[in-house]
């Protein structure tokens, strides 16, 4: 049974146009990339799920249900914050409130909210740094807390906002992996919404594409072809596959945004992209 | 020393040092949240228009904490209903203030003692707290430290990530109006004890120091709360010895003297220079390659 269903789902703004008629099912374990050029609608997708925008028509269920706030049946894993250096959270502050941060009270810690958060740290591997204040941890020691974050409530679905955004190559490669396995051992469901696919195409079973209204989705190389996104676009686009990585060219300035290009890095350190995934 | 024993016998040194302890613990408490969401010129706003609120609740209706109170909670109210930025959120504090601050010294200008009123205001009149007033101020602490307790992880949560708490729904705008108001309630009482000028002393300082010790959100809390117990016991002890000096020069010198103290020896600054540089990808780098 799938664990995200959409059904004729679409979202408008006004006149603009999101996307319509969406149907989508993703099973468990399911990798899903989300792809489009900003302003496509990825992150208002990801807002639905999260049960935070309501469709502007048809339905979606995560597990049989409307989406809520606050459930436990997805996680949420943002891109990189810039913490303060100075700020007074630990990871494993920061793990906790995966588990219950929307819970009123105060965050004394008992024996067994300490296990859990202790079991989710150690299965990112993150034991090393969970007690360091969480602005003076890398890109990719951050987002690996992220993950264990958005673990600990054991979701079924989750839910990625361009984590990888201004993490190094190899930080990229390490959570990337991070995220991946645990699909794999947990059978959870990934939506990845991301404007690079390179990082993570080994993983990807499935890319939704969104842009200027339309969409698309099927696996990668069908989808990610010249024909289909210049239909897509509506104006002429190569699709180049170099060394395994796809690389995105349109004749329109204003078509395709990815690899790279509108990427808007708000953080500095962890910026040295390394490898072509930098190139414009 | 004997006179200050003597003088602890006397209700008006009671009334004080309850007072001052009460606008400890709120101050302590609140403090960490307002230095983690960077509000501390939204606290100087708040407490200078309690001044503004304070002149006009003396000039109607012989009651400057009413007024103070009805001062600090309309600020609240604005700055919550602005929202916004940052940076927008200070320019709109700093334009309110400057007024605010205007309009409380004409206010005070046709009141008979002048400079008496002004001062008590602006510095604090803890020797002079009434029966009446110490009930409010006790009646707002217990409704700061209700409040604070209720609301304490999910507004820890919504300061330091909002996004994700916003992605896990935690009622973030209703939050950071809470927090406004807990604000100004705790501003007010502050001000009685240090005056309207001198509320950062107990409301910042404490909890920045706290944070040089731990990055341990509720050691910090604990530790805010002690530093400004300290501070305003001590310094209210400090001037009933000295018997000229007024309390809030004594809660300030101290509370400085906790932060210089923390800000050299505080656990956090060593492991800091230690490590020089405060970003280490490497580590992770090497982990994932």
């Amino acid at each position: 049974m799938a664990v995200v269903r959409l059904r004729d789902a679409a979202m408008r703004f006004g006149a603009r146009v999101l996307f319509e008629h969406l149907d989508l099912d993703i099973e468990p374990g399911e990798f899903v990339a989300v792809l489009g050029p900003n302003g496509a609608g990825k992150t208002t997708l990801l807002r639905v799920l999260l049960g935070l925008t309501a469709l502007s028509e048809g339905t979606v269920e995560i597990n049989g249900r409307a989406p809520r706030r606050g459930s436990h049946d997805v996680g949420y894993v943002p891109q990189q914050s810039s913490f303060d250096p100075d700020l007074p959270i630990r990871g494993r502050d920061l793990v906790r409130f995966g588990l219950d941060g929307h819970r009123r009270g105060v965050p004394f810690s008992s024996a067994s909210s300490r296990a859990r958060v202790a079991r989710a740290i150690r299965s990112v591997g993150a034991e090393r740094y969970a007690d360091a204040p969480i602005g003076r941890l890398s890109g990719g020691e951050q987002q690996r807390l992220r993950i264990a974050q958005a673990l600990i409530g054991d979701p079924q679905v989750l839910l990625c906002d361009e984590p990888l955004l201004s993490l190094d190559l190899a930080q990229q490669q390490g959570v990337s992996e991070l995220i991946d396995a645990r699909r794999r051992a947990a059978d959870t469901a990934v939506v990845f919404v991301t404007h690079e696919i390179n990082p993570i195409l080994s993983y990807v079973d499935r890319v939704l594409y969104l842009a200027r209204g339309r969409w698309a989705a099927g696996a990668p190389t069908e989808v990610l072809t010249s024909e289909g996104l210049s239909e897509l676009y509506g104006t002429d686009v190569d699709v180049l596959n170099v060394r395994g990585r796809i690389i995105v060219v349109g004749s329109d300035e204003s078509a395709p945004t990815e690899p790279g290009g509108h990427a808007h890095h708000h953080h500095d350190h962890g910026h040295d992209q390394g490898g072509p995934g930098g190139s414009h | 020393m004997t006179a200050t024993l003597l003088y602890l016998s006397q209700p008006f040194a009671q009334h004080a040092l309850i007072a001052g302890a009460l606008v400890a613990v709120t101050c302590g408490l609140i403090g960490p949240f307002v230095v983690t969401r960077g509000m501390a010129f939204a606290v100087h706003g708040t407490s200078e228009l309690a001044f503004t609120g304070a002149a006009a609740g003396l000039i109607i209706a012989d009651n400057p904490i009413g007024g103070s109170l009805a001062g600090a909670l309309i600020v609240a109210i604005v700055i919550g209903a602005l929202g916004g930025r940052e940076r927008e959120r200070d320019s709109t504090i700093g334009v309110i203030l400057a007024f605010g601050l205007g309009l409380g010294v004409f206010l005070l200008s046709y009141y008979h003692g002048f400079a008496t009123a002004a001062t008590n205001i602006l510095f604090g009149n803890i020797f002079g707290v009434s029966n009446d007033q110490l009930l409010a101020l006790v009646a707002i602490g217990a409704g700061v430290v209700v409040v604070m307790a209720v609301v304490y992880r999910p507004l820890l949560f919504v300061s330091v990530d909002p996004d994700v708490a916003t992605a896990r729904g935690v009622p973030v705008r209703l939050l950071d109006f809470v927090f406004l108001i807990v604000l100004a309630l705790t501003v007010t009482a502050a001000a009685q004890v240090v005056g309207t000028l001198l509320v950062l002393s107990l409301a910042i300082t404490p909890a920045a120091a706290a944070q040089r010790w731990s990055p341990n959100p509720l050691a910090v809390s604990g530790l805010s709360i002690g530093f400004a117990l300290v501070a305003s016991v001590g310094g209210i002890l400090a001037s009933l010895a000295s018997t000229t000096v007024k309390p809030s020069v004594f809660v300030t010198s101290i509370s400085f003297g906790i932060y210089v103290v923390s800000r050299l020896v505080g656990p956090r600054v060593a492991r800091h220079r230690r490590r020089g540089v405060p970003d280490m990808p490497v580590a992770d780098m090497v982990a994932s390659a």
